[in-house]
């Protein structure tokens, strides 16, 4: 059965006010059965150092991405990872993580190719919790594995491959381009301050919009307001509610969280993530790159 | 080709990192990790020496010191919420720490990977390593040009 929503009204104002959790409800609510809490950062050693506690690990990288093939892990794998976690088809789960959620979002996501109903992220994420002296644990919970279903991925709602974006251009769809200005001109194909994960060229998709993710958090990496998030992206890019959507950025990590405020906060119906992004874009044979800040415009030929 | 033989400070660090399991390995950067020593008082003062490794996903600096008698001392500094990163540096200002200037230009550039992180930390984590020991080669070679 799942926990009650949590109603606080900043949430109250978004499309889907259960997808979010205060750290006052989480607090409250630890320990109930059908809870789980899910710790998923960028640092894979950062939940050792310290976690909530009774919450469990995810990895993006090394629990979330198949080890083989550039994808993620199917049915058989995920059935596996949640049972493990004590995670089963009804439980609740919470993720929190750093760096404003943004790898708490990414785990949101995949666990929505899963079609895992009940998925929320921590308003605030692990800063936020520590921030206000919360506890914090280095001891492993013991957890008790589960039977978690097969269930089937499906790639077709919410993700995007390169194919589909280039169906999507070819009808004029909107797309966002959440990284940095730098990478969206073209001077860089990384994040300033991060590894080159290779791409052969800089610049971004024709006709996308530019608008890093970061923008859509406060500084205490709880999201923004509606008022807020409706002046970045409805006014901002003239977004109507009929609009498909498609997000990237350079591994699809950064867009997942900007999939989770257009889809759960603002309620856009046909948001993807492109999780090809740059890394795939960039090194693409014959796709059609725009340099500089402006958006530029997609020839269909 | 000839193969020079990997400096037994380094393959002491290597040996214990793979003699464990993927899950123990992830605990024993984790002490890695808690061993990266403060910096010394003549340089915790002065951050405009260290240079920023950029390649690396979390903000480290390292400083290299090579001292009247050729050896290396390798300074790092990451943030505790950083703990992959501090982690890397620990091992690299444990395992070059002490050696002559030759012996840190000549660890293989690929010694990252040799250590059998890449699977429990992700290859893409440990490019941050391989920046770390790039940067610091580099730095030795300035430092040894010089005198």
């Amino acid at each position: 059965m799942a926990v009650e929503t949590d109603t606080t009204p900043k949430f109250a104002e978004y499309a889907h006010p259960n997808r979010l959790v205060s750290t006052d409800w989480l607090a409250e609510h630890l320990g109930d059965t059908d809870l789980v809490v899910v710790e998923s950062d960028e640092d894979v050693l950062l939940y050792e150092t310290g976690h909530i506690p009774g919450s469990v690990k995810i990895d993006w990288h090394t629990d979330l991405n198949d080890p083989v093939t550039r994808d993620y892990i199917f049915g058989e794998e995920f059935a596996v990872l949640a049972g493990s976690r004590g995670i089963d088809r009804n439980s609740t789960v919470v993720i929190y993580g750093d760096k404003s959620n943004w790898w708490a979002a990414y785990t949101l996501w995949v666990f929505s190719l899963f079609g895992h109903e009940d998925v929320r992220l921590l308003d605030g994420g692990r800063d936020k919790w520590i921030a206000e002296g919360r506890a914090i644990t280095t001891d492993v919970p013991e957890i008790t594995p589960v039977e978690y279903p097969i269930a089937e991925r499906s790639d077709v709602e919410i993700r995007a491959f390169k194919d589909d974006v280039i169906d999507h251009l070819n009808v004029g769809g909107t797309l966002i381009d959440v990284r940095s200005p730098e990478e969206y001109s073209g001077e860089r194909t990384t994040a300033p301050a991060y590894p080159e994960e290779g791409a052969l060229r800089a610049g971004h998709i024709p006709s996308a919009h530019n608008v890093p993710w970061a923008k859509a958090a406060a500084e205490d990496g709880t999201f923004k307001p509606l008022a807020d998030l409706n002046e970045i992206y409805r006014e901002g890019l003239g977004l109507d509610d009929a609009d498909d959507v498609i997000a990237y950025c350079r591994i699809g990590e950064r867009s997942s969280h900007t999939w989770f405020v257009l889809t759960h906060l603002l309620g856009f119906e046909g948001v993807r993530n492109y999780d090809g992004s740059w890394t795939e874009w960039g090194s693409a044979v014959r796709v059609p790159i725009v340099q500089g800040a402006e958006r530029g415009e997609h020839v269909v030929k | 080709m000839a193969t020079t033989e990997l400096h037994p400070a380094l393959a002491e660090i290597r040996d214990d990192f793979l003699e464990l399991s993927l899950k123990d390995r992830l605990q024993l950067l984790l002490e890695f990790s808690n061993e990266l020593p403060e910096l010394p008082e003549r340089y915790s003062e002065h951050p405009d020496l260290f240079e920023k490794v950029v390649e690396c996903q979390s903000p480290v600096f390292i400083f290299v010191e090579v001292d009247e008698n050729q050896i290396v001392h390798l300074f790092a500094t990451a943030p505790k919420e950083s703990p992959t990163t501090r982690g890397f540096a620990s091992i690299l200002a444990q395992g070059l720490g002490g050696l002559t200037a030759d012996e840190v230009l000549a660890v293989p550039d690929d010694y990252p990977q040799m250590i059998g992180l890449s699977q429990a930390v992700s290859p893409l984590r440990i490019r941050g390593m391989t920046a770390m020991l790039g940067r610091t080669k580099r730095q030795v070679r300035e430092k040894t040009a010089v005198k």
